[in-house]
């Protein structure tokens, strides 16, 4: 599905990844960790098709060669990126955003009642009250309710690959099991493959993980399968990176 | 802009609301200004004496009169190529039955049958120079409000006409009121009795639809005391190569305790000069509301103002200024604070796009007997390319104790973060452009009517798509 090869990135002509390859399956749960500044955004913002980065190598998706394509077409292809840094859009009402993007995603038009229906649906998985949609996309949340709005826009989406950028900081935990629940019902229904970014274990034991990644320093240094994590829960990164 | 695209944008525009009616005027002055021109329009509508004669001292007025050097160029008005009057139906008609059906076809074109479904009954559309048509809502006249042309009113209400006519703008306030008041013809009569709420906007909509055709429409507006209501006027106009004119005037007299709301949106096709004289006078406790969207024109020049002469008088401008292809938008608000207690607030929002051009130019005034008067300015600018300008002037003058005023100014483009953001989520660069705008002007544009918002929007999703590729 996701296959990345021999990647290099940089930004303002300092390189940040370099020799980066990645595949993920239809279907998989992939954990990419490391510390700060390791180049974990950078990745996810090069796939996602940020035009500040100066990307060299490979990224297919389903066949499609990522590179050659703008943001608005690898989102038609079915990938989503929640942002670890959320925009704030003031006057841009949530209601006619999401039908918008509904609209933009899916074949099949629904009535207003019928996507009020399906709002509402996608709204309760994440404990959103009905008032919420009201508000202007992003503007004075807090951090907590940014976060679960970039989770409601991939429930409306229904993505194909699923990247979450620190979906966790700065969440309770309950709010990331919440998340999680979201997550694993695009799973289930879409069988979707996720790219999940963080620093923490926490939202892993909500989650059936098939692949860890290691990123240090632009590099790839270590993959396994979901005992990594605990390795490195344990270990700390720091010895990782002795080897 | 690519010219293809500015053809392109022209065409959608024409498409949409630049068409032309045959013209079939009954009386037609023909082209330039003259006494007898003058004396003409007012035989017409057979006034009485001193209007004629207002008119008729208003043309010397005018002849005297600088143009206004201070400003966006107007050096290519050619007053010389203006008609002066035309004359479409003789009578007001009352009914949609009695209509023309060409003029029908005009409101169907811009779309008025769909605000009519909701407020029929305070339909007031002017066809060229005069009311074609007005239907006056039962409630309005058992509540003895008067809702009429300006013709019908001097006619029928002469001294309540009198008592309030040019008595806020002048003849001699500057050249264009002065022209206004020599060849004024329709616009709007509003009388609202004390204590009187008028529960639905009372609407307007004025059009050009004659080359090279002057429009000269005055408007008075007396809110009596304690009473509450909103007029709304809405213009679009088609799109002809020649310049024309637009030179209105509209006086509000807001009562102690009564609260008006003047809402406009204009869309004037890129060929007209829009040069407007809007002044209110507010007593005590009242308030007044200007609400004014100018998307349109070759060049606006428009500064609603309040004139707050009693204690506890306020204020208030919520503007919205859309340039592009050239255009210049050089509008503002003036609060003149003449009483102690007093207060305004100024929100002008304005974008430029593709070369166009914005304008802040207001003045808030706080007298030596305005004493603990409060005024809040804020103006913020967004550019949509290189091509385009905005700037700011501001003109402040403190001479009342104890005066808080404050002055916001913001400049700012469009993010590319954002950009990227609302494309990574599948939207395409029409798309999260036309979000962005629309999110930037949305604090004015939920203060319009809904069919007015929707409106707008999908106007600047027409626009966006003609300018950003």
């Amino acid at each position: 599905m996701l296959k990345i090869k021999n990647l290099q990135v940089s930004l303002n002509k300092k390189n940040i990844l370099d020799k980066i390859d990645l595949s993920v399956k239809s279907g998989e749960t992939h954990i990419l960790m490391g510390q700060n500044g390791a180049g974990k955004s950078t990745l996810a913002q090069s796939i996602m098709g940020n035009p500040n980065y100066l990307v060299k190598g490979e990224i297919n998706f389903n066949s499609h060669d990522l590179l050659i394509l703008d943001p608005q077409q690898r989102a038609a292809l079915g990938i989503f990126l929640s942002f670890q840094q959320i925009l704030e859009i003031p006057g841009v009402k949530i209601y006619d955003y999401l039908k918008l993007l509904y609209k933009k995603s899916h074949e099949k038009k629904l009535t207003p009642i019928k996507f009020k229906e399906f709002l509402k649906e996608r709204m309760e998985i994440l404990n959103f009250n009905e008032d919420f949609i009201k508000r202007s996309l992003n503007h004075g949340f807090s951090g907590g309710e940014k976060k679960k709005m970039e989770i409601l826009q991939m429930l409306i989406l229904e993505p194909k690959l699923i990247i979450l950028d620190e979906i966790d900081s700065g969440l309770d935990v309950d709010a990331i099991e919440v998340v999680a629940k979201a997550v694993n019902f695009l799973k289930k229904e879409k069988q979707s493959s996720v790219l999940l970014i963080t620093h923490y274990s926490r939202i892993l034991k909500f989650l059936e993980i098939d692949f860890v990644h290691l990123l240090s320093s632009g590099k790839i240094i270590k993959e396994g399968d979901a005992s990594l994590v605990t390795d490195i829960e344990n270990k700390g990164f720091a010895s990782f990176l002795k080897k | 802009m690519k010219k293809s695209n500015l053809k392109k944008l022209n065409d959608a525009y024409a498409d949409r609301f630049g068409f032309s009616m045959p013209e079939k005027s009954l009386i037609n002055f023909g082209f330039g200004l003259s006494e007898k021109v003058i004396a003409a329009i007012s035989d017409a509508k057979q006034e009485p004496t001193w209007m004629k004669e207002f008119r008729l001292q208003s043309l010397q007025t005018f002849y005297q009169k600088k143009m206004p050097n201070w400003g966006p160029s107007l050096e290519e008005i050619d007053f010389d190529k203006i008609r002066y009057f035309i004359k479409d139906t003789d009578i007001e008609k009352r009914t949609w039955n009695d209509v023309p059906k060409e003029i029908k076809d005009t409101f169907d074109r811009l779309g008025v049958p769909q605000a009519e479904r909701d407020f029929l009954a305070g339909v007031k559309a002017q066809y060229n120079s005069e009311v074609a048509y007005s239907s006056l809502q039962k409630e309005l006249d058992e509540q003895g409000i008067i809702f009429c042309s300006m013709e019908e009113a001097l006619q029928k209400h002469e001294d309540l006409f009198k008592e309030y006519f040019a008595k806020l703008v002048p003849a001699a306030d500057n050249k264009f009121a002065a022209l206004n008041s020599a060849a004024w013809s329709g616009g709007s009569f509003v009388y609202i009795p004390p204590n009187t709420h008028v529960k639905r906007p009372l609407q307007s909509y004025f059009r050009i639809n004659a080359a090279r055709m002057g429009q000269f429409e005055r408007t008075l507006i007396i809110a009596d005391e304690g009473s509450n209501a909103h007029y709304v006027e809405g213009c679009t106009a088609p799109v002809y190569s020649e310049y024309s004119l637009h030179a209105a005037v509209v006086e509000v007299f807001v009562k102690r305790n009564a609260r008006f709301r003047y809402t406009t949106i204009q869309n004037w096709s890129g060929n007209i000069y829009n040069l407007v004289t809007k002044r209110a006078k507010v007593f005590a406790d009242g308030v007044m509301e200007w609400v004014d969207g100018n998307l349109g024109a070759k060049t606006t020049m428009k500064y609603p103002s309040c004139f707050l002469v009693e204690e506890g008088a306020y204020g208030e401008m919520l503007s919205i200024a859309y340039a592009k292809n050239n255009q210049i938008q050089d509008t503002g608000a003036k609060m003149l604070h003449l009483a102690k207690n007093t207060s305004s607030k100024i929100i002008a929002k304005s974008v430029s796009i593709a070369g166009g051009r914005s304008n802040y130019r207001g003045l808030v005034y706080v007298s030596k007997a305005a004493s603990n008067s409060k005024s809040k300015v804020e103006c913020d600018a967004l550019i949509l390319d290189s091509k385009s300008a905005t700037a700011t002037y501001p003109d402040m003058k403190i001479a009342g104790d104890n005066a808080s005023v404050a002055h916001e100014a913001s400049v700012s483009e469009i993010e590319e973060e954002k950009l990227f953001y609302l494309m990574s989520r599948g939207l395409n660069k029409i798309e999260a452009m036309t979000l962005l705008v629309a999110g930037f002007i949305e604090p004015i544009v939920k203060e319009l009517p809904l069919e007015y918002a929707v409106e707008l929007n999908r106007l600047i999703e027409l626009e966006m798509e003609g300018s950003v590729g």
